[in-house]
C-alpha cells in the first residue's frame, strides 16, 4: 500500500493493523515526552485546497509526534480560480522533496488524480476529498468503536475487529465523504450499518452499499444499536430543498432529548453517540445529547491523531503488512517493535 | 479541379462484391468487374482487393474550435483529422466564440472549410443568440448565407425553454431546416458530473441523471409532432432514450436520433479512475445503456453516428476531475469504434455502416452531394477501409490538436487506406496527402 485514498480498497488486514498501530500511538500520547523519532528528516505535506482547522491540526500534530518536518500548504480556493493547476503545485511539492502528502480538496478524486498521475512519487494520504471519501476519519472512527466494543466484549482490541456491532449512520449521506469512508471499512470490519436519512439525502445507487437504508431513525433505534453516528447537516440544504425547514429536520433526524431518553427506555445502556464534527448543535444533535456520558466526540478527536500517526508511520517508515508477517522486525520503528499490548 | 484519374481495383463494394471504381473529375466514371485498360487509359491504379469501398463518412457533429479557440482545434487540423478517419463532410458545431449565430460567421468557417479543401464543412447554426436561450438567431438569414445552414443547433447547451424550442421548430419549416437538440434539462444537471447511479454513489460525484435527457426528448418529440417539424436528437445515451425516440417513430413523428461512437463502447466504470479524458457530456452510462444503444442504432431507432469530436487543450484536462473539461476526440477513432462495436459483433453490415455514417446523416443535414451510392455518374467520395487491420489507438500521432482520445491505448480494428473527397485522394497509403485545391469560381464543392 502506497497511498490512502479511501476504504473500499482497504483490507481487514491492513485495516486491523492501522487500528493495531494506532493504539500503539496512542500510548505516545499518553507519555510525558510525547515523540517518536521514527519519521525524523522526513517531509510531510499538509496542502490543503478547502479549509479545515481541525483536521489539519489533527496531522499536524500526528506528523510532530513522529519527529517529521511539516510544510503546511493552503492553497484555497479552486485551482483554476488561484491560477495554478494542481499539476503544478504537486511538481512543486515534488521538487521540494514532500516524502508524503496530506492532501484536501473540494473535488471528489483530487487524491486519486495526485496519486495516479505521475505528477507525483510522495506517498498520498486522502484527507477528504469533495463528497467522496475521508477515509483517515473513518479510521478514526473505527478505532473509537472498537475500543469500546473491546471493552464491553471483555477481549483485547489488538488484533480485533467490529463483528457483529450495529451502527447507525444518520444525516447528510448524500453529501458526506465520513459516511461513504465509514460505510465501506465498517463493512469490512464485520459491522452492520444502517443509514438513516431523508430519501433527499440518499444518492441514488446506495441500493448497492453494503449496508441497510431506512428513512425512520425511531423505528431504527427500536430495533437495537451499539453506536450511532449523527452526521453535520448544513442549513443551506434547506435553501435547495433537500428538506423543508431544520425544525422538521431535526425532529425526524436529529438526535434530540427524546431519542437520548429512548436509548435508557429500551435499556442501550452501553450505546455511544459520535459525531465528526463540528456539530450543529439543535439540528442534527442536541446539546444533551452531544454532552452526554455516550458522547465520543472528545475521544474521537483524540484518536485522530494516533489514526493519523500510525497511517504516515505504515506509509513513511513501516509497511503495511501482508496477512503473515514475517518475524523480521524493523529496528528502526519502535512504535512496532513494542510488543502488542491493549491499551483499551 | 485536377482531371487526375484514380482507378480503384478490385474493392469490396459496401462489403459486398468486388468491383473496380474509376474516378475522374470528381466523380464516378466507370464500375464493373475488371474494367478493361481502354477504359482505364492512364488512371493512377489503387489495389483494393483486400479493402471495402464505402461512401465518404458524413459527420453530423464535429467541434471545429474556430474561430475563438484555436488552440483547442482549427478548421484546418479538424478537416485533416476528418479526412484521416475517412470522412468526406463534417458538420461545425455552432459553439465557437464568437458564436455562430450570424450569417457572417457560418460564412467564415465555410470558407476556412474551403480553403482547407480536406471535408466538406457544413456549419451548423446557432438557435439561440449566443447560444443563450432567450431570442432566436438569425435562422433564415444563415439558411440564406452561402454557408447554406440547414442544421441548427444550441448544442452544449440545451433549448430548454419549451417556447423556445417550439418556435425554432416551427420557424426552421421555412427553409427545410432541422433542430438538433441537446437534450439536458439543466436544473436537474447543475454541477452533474458524471452518469447518475452506481458509480456516481460512490465516487461522490454529483450524478447527471438519466431522466434530464429522457424528459427534454419526451417533450420535443411531442412538440415536433405538434407543429409538424423535424427534430434531430444529438448523442443519446440512455436506453429510456431510446425508448422514447422509439415511441415517436412509430407514431410517425419526424425525429432522428444518433449515437457517439464512445457512448457506444465506453462505460461509466471508467469514471472509477477519476481521470478527466473519461469526462464527456451526456456522460459515459451503464453497460446496459450501451448494449440499448448498440441495438437501437441496428434496428434503425437511431439513424446515425455523429462524433461529437471535441477536441480540449491538455490542461483543460490535468487537473481534477470537477475542474476538467468535457469532451473526446473522436474523427480518426470512429469507423474503427462502430466496426468494434457493431460489425465485429455482427449487429451490423459494411452496407448498414454506410447508411448510419454516410447516407442518413447527409440526408439529415441536407448535403445534397454526400451520402450518395457508388454509382456511376455520383460524386466520388469514397473511403477505402481495411477491414482486417488492427491498431493500438495512440492519440500523439492524430491530426486533431486534441490529445483528449478516451480509447487511446485500446487496440481497434479497421483503417482508412484511402479517402477520396470529389475525387481527389485527400488520403493515400493510410496517410494524409493533399488537400483538394479549387480552381475556379464555377467549382462549387459542397454546393
Amino acid at each position: 500500500m502506497r497511498h490512502l485514498l479511501d476504504t473500499e480498497d482497504l483490507s481487514r488486514d491492513h485495516a486491523v493493523q492501522i487500528l493495531d498501530t494506532a493504539q500503539e500511538m496512542s500510548a505516545v500520547g499518553e507519555r510525558e515526552v510525547k515523540k517518536l523519532p521514527a519519521l525524523r528528516g522526513r517531509t510531510v505535506v499538509n496542502l490543503f485546497f478547502e479549509d479545515s482547522t481541525r483536521t489539519r491540526i489533527s496531522f499536524e500534530a500526528a506528523a510532530k509526534r513522529l519527529s517529521a518536518d511539516v510544510i503546511n500548504f493552503t492553497a484555497k480556493g479552486s485551482s483554476v480560480s488561484k491560477g495554478e493547476s494542481l499539476k503544478d503545485t504537486a511538481q512543486t511539492l515534488e521538487a521540494m522533496s514532500a516524502d508524503a502528502v496530506v492532501i484536501r480538496h473540494w473535488a471528489s478524486g483530487a487524491p486519486a488524480r495526485l496519486a495516479n498521475s505521475g505528477w507525483i512519487d510522495a506517498a498520498v494520504i486522502n484527507a477528504g476529498d469533495g463528497t467522496h471519501a475521508h477515509p483517515t476519519q473513518a479510521l478514526l472512527d473505527a478505532f473509537t468503536m472498537r475500543s469500546h466494543w473491546s471493552k464491553l466484549s471483555g477481549i483485547p482490541s489488538v488484533g480485533a475487529d467490529l463483528k457483529g456491532m450495529r451502527i447507525i449512520i444518520a444525516g447528510d449521506v448524500l453529501h458526506s465523504r465520513v459516511a461513504r469512508s465509514n460505510v465501506w471499512l465498517l463493512r469490512t470490519l464485520g459491522a452492520h450499518v444502517t443509514l438513516v436519512a431523508p430519501p433527499t439525502l440518499l444518492p441514488v445507487g446506495v441500493e448497492h452499499w453494503p449496508c441497510k437504508v431506512s428513512y425512520d431513525l425511531d423505528a431504527t433505534l427500536e430495533a437495537g444499536v451499539d453506536a450511532i453516528m449523527m452526521l453535520r447537516v448544513q442549513a443551506e440544504r434547506m435553501k435547495a430543498s433537500f428538506f423543508p425547514s431544520t425544525r422538521e429536520y431535526a425532529r425526524r433526524w436529529g438526535f434530540d432529548d427524546a431519542r437520548l431518553a429512548t436509548l435508557d427506555r429500551l435499556n442501550l445502556k452501553d450505546t455511544i453517540i459520535m459525531h465528526p464534527g463540528p456539530m450543529n448543535r439543535g439540528l442534527e444533535i442536541s446539546s444533551a445529547a452531544a454532552d452526554s456520558v455516550r458522547s465520543t466526540v472528545l475521544a474521537q478527536v483524540r484518536n485522530g491523531v494516533s489514526v493519523r500517526m500510525a497511517v504516515l508511520y505504515l506509509l513513511l517508515a513501516g509497511e503495511i503488512r501482508d496477512p503473515q508477517p514475517n518475524s523480521k522486525q524493523n529496528p528502526t520503528a519502535p512504535a512496532t517493535a513494542m510488543p502488542a499490548k491493549d491499551n483499551s | 479541379m485536377s482531371s487526375a484519374r484514380y482507378l480503384i481495383r478490385s474493392a469490396s463494394i459496401l462489403g459486398g462484391e468486388r468491383a473496380d471504381i474509376l474516378i475522374q473529375g470528381g466523380i464516378i466514371t466507370a464500375l464493373g468487374e475488371d474494367l478493361g485498360n481502354e477504359v482505364i487509359g492512364d488512371a493512377t491504379v489503387i489495389d483494393a482487393r483486400t479493402l471495402i469501398a464505402l461512401p465518404g463518412m458524413v459527420d453530423l457533429h464535429t467541434h471545429l474550435r474556430e474561430p475563438g479557440r484555436e488552440d483547442a482545434e482549427t478548421v484546418e487540423s479538424g478537416t485533416r483529422a476528418a479526412a484521416l478517419g475517412g470522412f468526406t463532410a463534417v458538420h461545425a458545431m455552432a459553439n465557437s466564440s464568437p458564436v455562430a449565430d450570424t450569417a457572417g460567421v457560418v460564412e467564415q468557417v465555410y470558407s476556412l472549410g474551403r480553403e482547407s479543401g480536406w471535408v466538406d464543412v457544413r456549419p451548423v447554426g446557432a438557435v439561440t443568440v449566443g447560444l443563450a436561450g432567450k431570442q432566436l438567431a438569425e435562422l433564415g438569414a444563415m439558411a440564406d448565407s452561402r454557408a447554406r445552414v440547414r442544421v441548427f443547433s444550441d448544442d452544449g447547451i440545451c433549448v430548454s425553454d419549451p417556447v423556445m424550442m417550439r418556435r425554432a421548430l416551427e420557424y426552421v419549416k421555412a427553409f427545410d431546416g432541422v433542430i438538433a437538440q441537446h437534450a439536458q434539462e439543466p436544473r436537474l444537471t447543475e454541477g452533474a458530473q458524471m452518469n447518475e447511479g452506481k458509480v456516481s454513489a460512490v465516487l461522490g460525484l454529483a450524478g447527471w441523471p438519466a431522466v434530464a435527457e429522457e424528459s427534454i426528448i419526451a417533450r420535443d418529440v411531442l412538440l415536433a409532432q405538434h407543429v409538424d417539424s423535424r427534430l434531430h436528437v444529438c448523442h443519446v445515451s440512455t436506453a429510456g432514450s431510446v425508448e422514447i425516440i422509439r415511441w415517436a417513430k412509430e407514431r410517425g413523428i419526424n425525429v432522428t436520433a444518433e449515437v457517439t461512437p464512445h457512448h457506444l463502447l465506453l462505460t461509466e466504470e471508467l469514471v472509477r479512475s477519476y481521470n478527466p479524458v473519461y469526462k464527456v457530456n451526456p456522460p459515459l452510462r451503464a453497460d446496459s445503456d450501451v448494449q440499448a444503444l448498440r441495438k437501437a442504432l441496428a434496428d434503425g431507432t437511431i439513424d446515425i453516428v455523429g462524433t461529437d469530436h471535441a477536441p480540449h487543450p491538455s490542461e483543460a484536462k490535468e487537473c481534477e476531475w470537477a475542474a476538467a473539461a468535457m469532451g473526446m476526440t473522436g474523427l480518426e477513432t470512429a469507423l474503427s469504434v462502430v466496426q468494434e462495436t457493431m460489425i465485429e459483433t455482427g449487429l451490423m453490415s459494411w452496407a448498414d455502416f454506410a447508411r448510419v455514417t454516410s447516407t442518413t446523416p447527409a440526408k439529415i443535414g441536407r448535403v445534397v452531394d454526400q451520402g450518395r451510392p457508388l454509382n456511376v455518374g455520383e460524386p466520388a467520395n469514397i473511403v477505402l477501409v481495411d477491414p482486417a487491420a488492427r491498431r493500438a489507438v495512440d492519440q500523439t500521432l492524430m491530426a486533431t490538436k486534441g490529445r483528449n482520445s478516451p480509447f487511446a491505448g485500446m487496440e481497434l480494428p479497421g483503417k482508412v487506406v484511402a479517402t477520396f473527397f470529389h475525387g481527389h485522394p485527400t488520403v493515400l497509403d493510410g496517410r494524409l496527402n493533399t488537400p483538394r485545391r479549387l480552381q475556379g469560381a464555377t467549382q462549387t464543392g459542397g454546393n
